[in-house]
């Protein structure tokens, strides 16, 4: 369903979904590109920070909480028919279910949406020097940067550097790339369905998840050794 | 020496001893008098009293219960008992200081102590209120260097802390931290590589920070003599070849629980190096990478077959269901199962639930829908303990579970002796079917998670229910209330709650009468925490004779003015009355106060409060 609607979106937008370009980092918006101006995407999908904020909007004030109490009381003294408090917004610490039972239950469900047990997404994330590897479900982000984030918390030496709002990297450009190769200290690659090493954020997003057999965070100065491929094959791609 | 038992004139605190006890409760001093009314009997002197009781009775005393009794007896009774207690129970760390503890008891050897107030377990306390296990460590790290066993809830503990106590208590063999937060595996380190003589590391339900520390290779490299080894809680990956050397060297172990970061196939390395265990936590359950088909796997089935000591399992932290049934070989034996962070349905819980015909503890996810519960009704006739937790754990989201599976479990399990149940929806008719099934309930705990939910059937109020509860399960000591409730539900417990410890209300009442009822009816009542009710300063005034018979009440999100704060606090110079006050805008006033706690304590209030506690 991903494919169909990116599909009719390249030919709404001439190929701007694909076209690949560079942007300022932290998720402002391409300012090259007046285009990408909205966090939002051409697409009508909600961007990282919307996300965020969904995410993050679930305490209820105290007054309001205060208010909607009296006037349940009142609903309450007048009958004893099912009332439902007027708000359906979130209240902190209720349901009485700790942090950690949350969390997990998040996982879990990503993995039942997934359908019959066996295809959820995890994929294992290496990060070269660093002793242990880490799996991650792809499913649990929506965007490159919420995966950036991830890895940056897990690898406290990883940050993404230069990249356009959807994290996407600008391979058209060669000698920027390189200059982005060179500059930063890690780069996230991956293993694709055709086994082949390609740099993190050269296709749309849901492709990427789709694609992704492996992640492997490497220094920049070896990925630059991918970086030709890894043009060859966006060539080919769009 | 007097027979006479007077337990029912002493302090009904179970936990606190009374530690002011010389003054107001000793008889005098001298010798106690002997058997039934012989004239000619001459006392024995107090040393000679000391002495007998010292070799003869106290050392027989375990239960602080008895021991607390025993020390209110007279004064050489009270220093005979403070000598020769060796374990602690300290229920709220600021009630005493570590200094008055330290001076009473000298030889103690196990120490438990709580902190928080269970409600900061749902972020209803702001961060960094207190509990620091800091002050009591540095006063234990004095007197008590022959320190074995250490038990902390809810306490907040610093990597510094653990490794002073690593270093200062050499024959530590037991540390338990449940709830906990503050350290990190930097912490962990500390102990794994200083307690040589751990036997038992359980870390539970704790928030432990990533500090990229390899603990686990902090083990020395010789035999242990662990017993335990509970860490699923810990989020962060671990070295797992130094953990397989770890238990492959560790001939001991019987409880192990892994994190979620041991993969299936880690998890039957560890398992054919200790087949020997009773309690296994399986951590993820599921494998690192997804097995194509046709390509060999490994042989988990039997794995599990050649524990055949298992009695209890846990884990399945990222469960992939096809995986279930490698468990079949240990269901007849377990008395304990929680799959209470596997969402599985009832299709899959089924061929599991109908072989564990032992089953004593069962916790799970309500993902398994009333179905499940049925399946679970019916084979587990033993059943003692039920815990449903909700997959979503939201207020309007569809709920699979249902007074039906509550009435299909009380039909089933009639030793059922605790519950906590959350639902979307509830009768009166099946909780009352379970207060009468079940009879031998200690702990009921029910969440309807919609706020002021009714009877989704007869749209009454859940009074009747909650009644049937405290009247007909006598042994109640614990109770957790929800949906919609008049004051009648509270007339009732104060009624028929005789031998209520716990209360746990939220959303609930409709005027001062409830918490009045509770707090005029319930003689035993030691923890009450209450939320987003509308009891006000009248109703706290109902409790003024009952304050210093308590642990703690919780308000927050009531009717309570600071006003009327002030006065109990006036009135009970004994109580620690703490106003907290959330951050506000400027202009945001308030008449009531957002959260009321108060606890008793001999040694005033507390030095180290934050800038958002008032204590009045």
């Amino acid at each position: 369903m991903a494919m169909i609607s990116e599909e009719h979106n390249k030919e709404k937008l001439g190929f701007e979904e694909t076209e690949l370009r560079l942007g300022l980092p932290g998720g402002g918006g391409g300012i090259v590109n007046g285009d990408f101006g909205k966090n939002t995407n051409a697409n009508g999908k909600r961007g990282y920070l919307e996300t965020v904020n969904l995410k993050l909007n679930l305490s209820l004030k105290e007054t309001e909480k205060g208010e909607n109490l009296q006037k349940e009381k009142n609903l309450i003294s007048c009958s004893n028919n099912a009332v439902k408090p007027p708000s359906k917004t979130q209240v902190v610490g209720w349901p009485p279910v700790r942090s950690f039972r949350k969390n997990v239950m998040a996982v879990q469900k990503s993995n039942s949406e997934e359908g019959v047990g066996g295809t959820a997404t995890f994929v294992k994330v290496s990060m070269d020097g660093a002793p242990y590897l880490r799996k991650v479900d792809l499913n649990m982000y929506k965007s490159y940067q919420d995966l950036y984030g991830a890895l940056g918390k897990m690898f406290s030496s990883f940050t993404m550097g230069k990249c356009n709002s959807q994290g996407m990297m600008d391979f058209m450009n060669e000698s920027k790339l390189m200059d982005l190769l060179n500059g930063s200290d890690f780069v996230p690659t991956y293993e694709d369905k055709d086994g082949d090493w390609m740099l993190v954020g050269d296709v749309p997003w849901e492709m990427f998840v789709g694609s992704c057999k492996r992640l492997r965070i490497m220094k920049g100065t070896e990925a630059i050794g991918l970086a030709p491929r890894a043009l060859e094959k966006c060539k080919y791609r769009s | 020496m007097s027979g006479s038992d007077n337990r029912s004139e002493m302090s009904e605190d179970e936990e606190l001893p009374d530690l002011g006890g010389d003054a107001t409760h000793s008889s005098n001093s001298t010798a106690v008098s002997g058997g039934g009314g012989d004239q000619n009997y001459v006392s024995p002197s107090p040393d000679q009293v000391l002495e007998n009781v010292l070799e003869n009775v106290l050392c027989f005393l375990t239960s602080r219960r008895d021991r607390n009794a025993a020390s209110l007896v007279c004064k050489s009774w009270y220093r005979a008992e403070a000598l020769t207690r060796s374990e602690l129970f300290i229920g709220n760390c600021y009630s005493v200081s570590p200094r008055r503890v330290t001076n009473r008891f000298r030889l103690v050897k196990a120490i438990a102590i709580k902190g928080k107030p269970r409600f900061s377990d749902f972020s209803l306390l702001p961060p960094d209120w207190g509990a620091h296990f800091g002050p009591w460590l540095s006063a234990m790290a004095r007197s008590y260097r022959a320190l074995e066993k250490l038990y902390l809830k809810r306490m907040s503990v610093t990597d510094e802390d653990l490794a002073i106590a690593a270093h200062s208590f050499p024959i530590l063999k037991e540390l338990v931290m449940v709830c906990c937060e503050g350290f990190g595996t930097s912490g962990l380190a500390s102990v794994a590589s200083e307690c040589r003589q751990i036997r038992v590391l359980e870390l539970m339900d704790s928030d432990i920070g990533d500090d990229e520390e390899d603990w686990i290779s902090c083990f020395p490299d010789n035999v242990t003599c662990l017993e335990s080894f509970i860490f699923d809680c810990v989020e962060a990956p671990i070295n797992f070849e130094a953990l397989e050397q770890l238990v492959a060297r560790s001939p001991s172990l019987k409880k192990l629980r892994l994190n979620c970061y041991i993969s299936i196939g880690q998890l039957y390395r560890l398992m054919i190096r200790a087949p020997q265990l009773t309690h296994l936590g399986t951590g993820s359950f599921s494998p690192l990478e997804i097995v194509a088909q046709g390509e060999q796997e490994l042989n988990y089935f039997s794995a599990f077959a050649a524990c055949k000591s298992l009695i209890c399992l846990s884990g399945f932290r990222e469960i992939i269901p096809d995986y279930l049934s490698a468990i079949y070989p240990v269901c007849g034996n377990l008395t304990s199962l929680n799959l209470s962070y596997a969402n599985i349905n009832a299709e899959q819980l089924k061929p599991v639930i109908c072989q564990c015909h032992k089953l004593q503890t069962f916790w799970v996810l309500d993902s398994v829908s009333d179905e499940g519960l049925q399946a679970v009704s019916a084979a587990c006739k033993d059943l003692r303990e039920l815990r449903v937790f909700p997959v979503q754990a939201l207020e309007d989201a569809e709920g699979p579970v249902s007074e039906v599976g509550l009435l299909a479990i009380s039909e089933g399990c009639r030793k059922l002796q605790s519950i906590l149940y959350f639902c979307q929806r509830m009768t009166n008719a099946a909780v009352v079917a379970m207060s009468k099934n079940c009879p031998d309930l200690v702990v009921f705990r029910l969440c309807i998670m919609g706020r002021h939910r009714p009877d989704h059937i007869t749209g009454e109020p859940m009074d009747e229910g909650f009644g049937a509860i405290v009247k007909n399960c006598k042994k109640l000591t614990r109770l957790a209330v929800s949906g919609l409730l008049t004051d009648r539900a509270f007339s009732y417990i104060g009624q028929y709650g005789k031998l209520l410890r716990t209360l746990s209300v939220a959303f609930a009442g409709n005027t001062d009468l409830g918490l009045k009822y509770l707090l005029e009816g319930c003689p035993k009542l030691q923890k009450l925490e209450i939320r987003d009710s509308p009891f006000g300063d009248s109703a706290l005034f109902a409790g003024l004779q009952h304050y210093y018979n308590m642990r703690f009440l919780w308000m927050s999100s009531c009717k309570v003015t600071r006003l009327g704060c002030e006065e109990i606090a006036r009135q009970l110079p004994g109580l620690v009355v703490e106003v907290i006050t959330r951050d506000r805008e400027e202009n945001e006033t308030s008449e009531y106060v957002d959260t009321l706690y108060m606890y008793r304590s001999l040694d005033g209030p507390r030095a180290d409060a934050p800038r958002f506690v008032h204590i009045l």
